[in-house]
């Protein structure tokens, strides 16, 4: 068989179950892989070699004594390392939770279990999802695939990475300001921020409750469908999850269509600061949907301007509180226990060593936002702006069926360039903030490289809140006429690493 | 303890001012789980045994609401006379503390689930006073720290601090009153019936034991004095965790006389918490309070908004019990006793056990009198709350029965509830035991009585004359000779008989 690491989630799974292959050879194949390269990508902050071969085996045992494989059964799955799981280390990317083991797994983590899906390690973060570069990692930063001296985007690159260096087909990303779709744009992959409540939010630790959303990464449209079936539903235990049916998104996938669709472009993202060749590249999608039957209509979402400063009142106070737990009381890091300090004095001087600045920033920002006197004007008006936001969605959405945006206004830039200037690096964020902001679904997907510097660009789909079926109709139908275009999927002009 | 407060007299103080109160009590609620995740709530675990990710706080974990403790704070709101909330958020109260697991505590600040009520509560002599709700909300409860190696137990000068999080995450429902003013010298006394009858009254529902002794309910007493005549309120200290009726009346007393000498010599309040010491019944100065703190609250993200339907509201106003103040009128004027008599019944404990006794088949003046007299005494000697005897209403009932029927008198009852109290068994198998049924052998008896009558002629005399209080004696004799086992009317009857006089 050629290299099991190039085959999508979808032809791994045919093969598992067909024989062609076994779930150890896969999972083997991917570790081997990572093995190989990581060491240059950094995509892992922990492998988990055993657990991985022994869910792998598991599969097999399975598939041997005749029983049913769920359709990503065998399939390789690098997890961000925001989700815990039981008795492999979560570090959410901090050193304040080095040497801390889970006792429990996220819903996400048992659900990806139960579907046979092999989870080979945690991949590396922004610490507590909190960048747009993966930089911000207490752990070092990861290379993008494209170009090793370039951020792989942020929050989840180690996921990205993970994808577009072929150390693993499907990944998991969480998404508060556009930690999954700028990771995507930035490394020619897919990623899907779900509808807000889709997946559970159990067992993945909190960074801004209110927009914090897990969903699935992948190299196609399809295998990001696939997992989003299996990690999506409603779940007793996350009160703010969905209680309503998952759209058929894999249906939906399979049934790439854009005939008849009203398709929005939003008039305010464009313009200064957004690089030629990535609005090249998006003009040029939003061509090629026209050419595929779609109606194009311009629309206006003014309060979008606000956005930006309004997600830098709501997460950073939503952070203050959420990372307060980070006390060096119950677990992870403990700095002064020596004797000589009071509690009060060890907390402060765990929290002073295991926080990075990036962190101590949000929380100083979220904790003056919320403080006695500054909230209506800060907090308050922030949620007002939310409001609007949503308002403007829902008008738009009135018009048309979905709205497409570049994902991201650049492509990758290199590792240090914005890493002292925190407004540059927010910028990274500008078009997939609002869609956080308001709950609803979107999609990046690759749509071609810039041709000033060669690296992806991409393009992001929303559609409203519980309608992420959208999402995969258009996204199936762009990506197979990109790749009937260019010959072959984006990713294959990737280097070779 | 040493009191280094100066104290005016309690006269003196209220002679000049005026005190206001606000007191504010937290109550656990009886639910089988915690507020927010699935763990139990029993009492006297191990330590840290009734955890799980969700009430330890751990990365990653979620709260859920409980809905029975929605429909507790509810019940409990309408008990009094509270408006409840259409829709409501709970909201995050963010400080640090070892023993609070998230460091900030799942609480409701500006959409508590009650508002707006009443308690109208009842003092010694009878007279009502209405006590205005502010609200009531739902909250969950800190973990609890033990500090090892101080002297008295509290956190200073101790070489370390030991955390049990089971009682993280029980609920509490917080009740707040408005400010209480028009109490006079009657203020601490309102604390006190404010207290008890909110106790009653959450014991009625059935939400929670309420039991102070054990942290069930804990009161913050409130108090500012201001100069008669003027309306502004004074600047209040609050004394925290005052955990017993007794306490609460203590602690506003003290307070009352603490302020009134700093006002007087010309002094300000500070505002400030302050402990209360039951050993002299003193508060002393907790933590100065200098600005405000800020709790930064904000809507807790992670969970729905509350919003009970009116319907539900309702179904659950009709299944509310007759309120506890009602009910003890109800009984008073059943029983046919004084406001006074009901007071000493409840300050007892005693109405329940009464109310189980007469339905036992007891008329309720004897259910009362044994209740009240015998063994309230005996609950007062071993310390044991009355409730907490060896003893059930339907054996007090039977004891009663066992008088009526003439089978035992009262000095013979009082040794079969002796018996019962002693673990010898039911009333009749005490009877049994200890042979004390009442002598009603007519035989046995006229011969008692004859010999009575022949050892004692002088007094048989003057019986005879007319002077038939001196009978008195003869049945004595009778009684004496019988160890106590006759029926002393009929001994009266027997011995009138003999002599030829009427009774
Ligand atoms: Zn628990």
């Amino acid at each position: 068989m050629a290299d099991l690491t190039r085959l999508t989630a979808a032809q791994t799974a045919e093969a598992i179950a067909s024989g062609e292959t076994s779930a150890v050879d896969v999972a083997q194949a991917h570790l081997d892989r990572i093995d190989a390269i990581d060491e240059k990508v950094h995509a892992f902050l922990h492998v988990d070699t055993e657990g991985a071969l022994a869910a792998a085996r598991a599969v097999d045992a399975k598939r041997a004594k005749g029983e049913e494989l769920g359709p990503l059964a065998g399939v390789p799955l690098a997890l961000k390392d925001i989700f815990t799981t039981e008795g492999v280390p979560t570090t959410v990317g901090s050193k304040i939770l080095d040497g801390w083991i889970p006792p429990y797994d996220a819903t996400l983590t048992r659900r990806l279990k139960e579907a046979g899906v092999v989870i080979l390690g945690k991949t590396n973060m922004d610490e507590f999802a909190m960048g747009s570069s993966t930089e911000n990692s207490a752990f070092g930063p990861t290379g993008n695939p494209w170009d090793l001296t370039r951020i792989p985007g942020g929050s989840g690159g180690g996921s990205s990475a993970a994808l577009a260096s072929f150390q693993a087909p499907l990944a998991i990303g969480t998404d508060t300001g556009g930690s999954i779709r700028q990771p995507a744009a930035v490394t020619g992959t897919v990623g899907v921020k779900p509808t807000y409540g889709a997946v559970s939010r159990y067992g993945m630790v909190a960074f801004s409750s209110s927009l914090d959303q897990g969903g699935p990464c992948a190299r196609t449209v399809l295998d990001a469908a696939l997992l989003h079936e299996a990690i999506a539903g409603h779940d007793p235990l996350d009160s703010t999850s969905v209680d309503a049916p998952v759209p058929a998104v894999v249906e939906a996938a399979r049934n790439g269509d854009v005939r008849g669709l009203r398709v929005g472009v939003v008039k305010e993202f464009g313009g200064e600061g957004y690089q030629d060749g990535v609005m090249t590249r998006f003009h040029e999608s939003v061509e090629l949907l026209r050419e595929l039957g779609a109606e194009i209509v311009e629309v206006s979402c003014p309060s979008f301007t606000y956005a930006l400063a309004a997600y830098y009142l709501i997460a950073p106070s939503e952070c203050s509180s959420n990372l307060a737990r980070f006390d060096a009381m119950r677990y992870g890091l403990r700095v002064g226990d020596d004797g000589t300090h009071s509690a009060e004095e060890v907390t402060a001087l765990t929290r002073e060593a295991g926080f990075g600045a990036e962190v101590k920033r949000r929380i100083m920002l979220g904790t003056y936002a919320l403080s006695s006197g500054y909230y209506d004007a800060y907090y308050g008006s922030a949620q007002k702006v939310r409001t609007l936001i949503t308002r403007d969605f829902e008008r738009a959405f009135g018009d048309v069926d979905v709205l497409v945006s570049p994902t991201t206004p650049t492509t990758a830039f290199p590792i240090g360039e914005r890493a002292d200037d925190p407004m540059a690096m927010y910028l990274a964020d500008l078009c997939t903030i609002p869609s956080n902001l308001a709950g609803n679904a979107a999609m990046s997907l690759p749509c071609g490289l810039a041709p000033e510097d060669g690296l992806p660009v991409g393009l992001q789909i929303i559609a409203p809140a519980l309608a992420d079926d959208r999402l995969y109709r258009v996204g199936a139908a762009v990506e197979s006429a990109f790749i009937a275009r260019w010959g072959h999927p984006l990713l294959e002009e990737a280097p070779t690493l | 303890m040493t009191v280094t407060d100066d104290l005016v007299s309690y006269e003196d103080a209220l002679a000049s001012y005026d005190p206001v109160m606000g007191l504010e009590v937290h109550v656990e609620l009886g639910t089988r789980t915690k507020m927010f995740c699935g763990c139990s709530t029993e009492l006297g675990a191990e330590p840290n045994s009734q955890v799980c990710p969700t009430c330890l706080g751990l990365p990653g974990s979620l709260p859920v609401v409980n809905a029975v403790g929605v429909e507790s704070a509810i019940k409990i709101g309408l008990a009094l006379n509270c408006e409840i909330a259409q829709w409501c958020r709970f909201a995050r109260k963010n400080y640090f503390y070892p023993d609070m697991p998230k460091n900030f505590q799942t609480s409701q600040y500006d959409e508590p689930i009650a508002f707006n009520g009443y308690l109208d509560v009842a003092l010694e002599d009878g007279e009502v006073f209405r006590v205005e709700i502010e609200r009531a909300h739902m909250e969950e409860d800190t973990g609890k720290s033990t500090h090892i190696g101080g002297a008295t137990g509290r956190i200073h000068g101790a070489s370390h601090s030991l955390l049990d999080y089971n009682r993280a995450g029980i609920p509490l429902i917080e009740i707040v009153t408005k400010p209480i003013e028009g109490a006079g010298e009657r203020a601490p006394e309102v604390a006190r019936a404010y207290v008890a009858e909110l106790r009653e009254l959450i014991r009625a529902l059935g939400v929670s034991e309420a039991r102070m002794e054990m942290g069930q309910m804990r009161c913050d007493v409130n108090l500012s004095l201001r100069p008669h005549g003027t309306e502004k309120f004074g600047t209040r200290s609050e004394t925290k965790n005052v955990n017993s009726l007794r306490s609460v009346e203590r602690a506003a007393r003290f307070e009352i006389q603490r302020h009134a000498a700093v006002l007087s010599g010309g002094g300000t309040i500070i505002q400030e918490t302050r402990h209360f010491h039951e050993e002299d019944g003193s508060t002393t100065s907790g933590r100065i309070k200098e600005e405000a703190e800020d709790y930064r609250y904000f809507p807790e993200p992670d969970l729905v908004p509350v919003a009970p339907s009116r319907e539900w509201v309702e179904e659950l106003r009709a299944t509310l019990p007759e309120l506890p103040r009602v009910r003890r009128e109800r009984l008073r004027e059943e029983w046919g006793i004084s406001d006074h008599e009901m007071q000493s019944v409840l300050n007892a404990g005693a109405i329940d056990l009464i109310v189980a006794t007469v339905d036992a088949g007891a008329p309720a003046d004897q259910a009362r009198k044994w209740w009240m007299g015998e063994l309230a005494r005996r609950s007062n000697e071993d310390g044991v709350e009355l409730a907490a005897l060896p003893i059930t209403p339907a054996q007090v009932a039977r004891v009663c029965a066992l008088v009526a029927e003439g089978k035992l008198n009262d000095k013979l009852a009082r040794q079969v509830i002796e018996g019962v109290l002693a673990g010898e068994g039911d009333p009749d198998q005490v009877v049994d035991k200890r042979g004390l049924a009442v002598v009603s052998d007519e035989g046995a008896l006229g011969a008692a009585v004859d010999e009575a009558i022949a050892g004692n002629p002088g007094i048989a005399d003057k019986i005879r004359d007319g002077k038939v209080a001196a009978a008195g004696a003869l049945v004595g004799a009778v009684m004496k000779a019988t160890r106590g086992q006759a029926d002393a009317a009929r001994v009266r009857e027997l011995i009138l008989e003999r002599l030829g006089v009427q009774g």
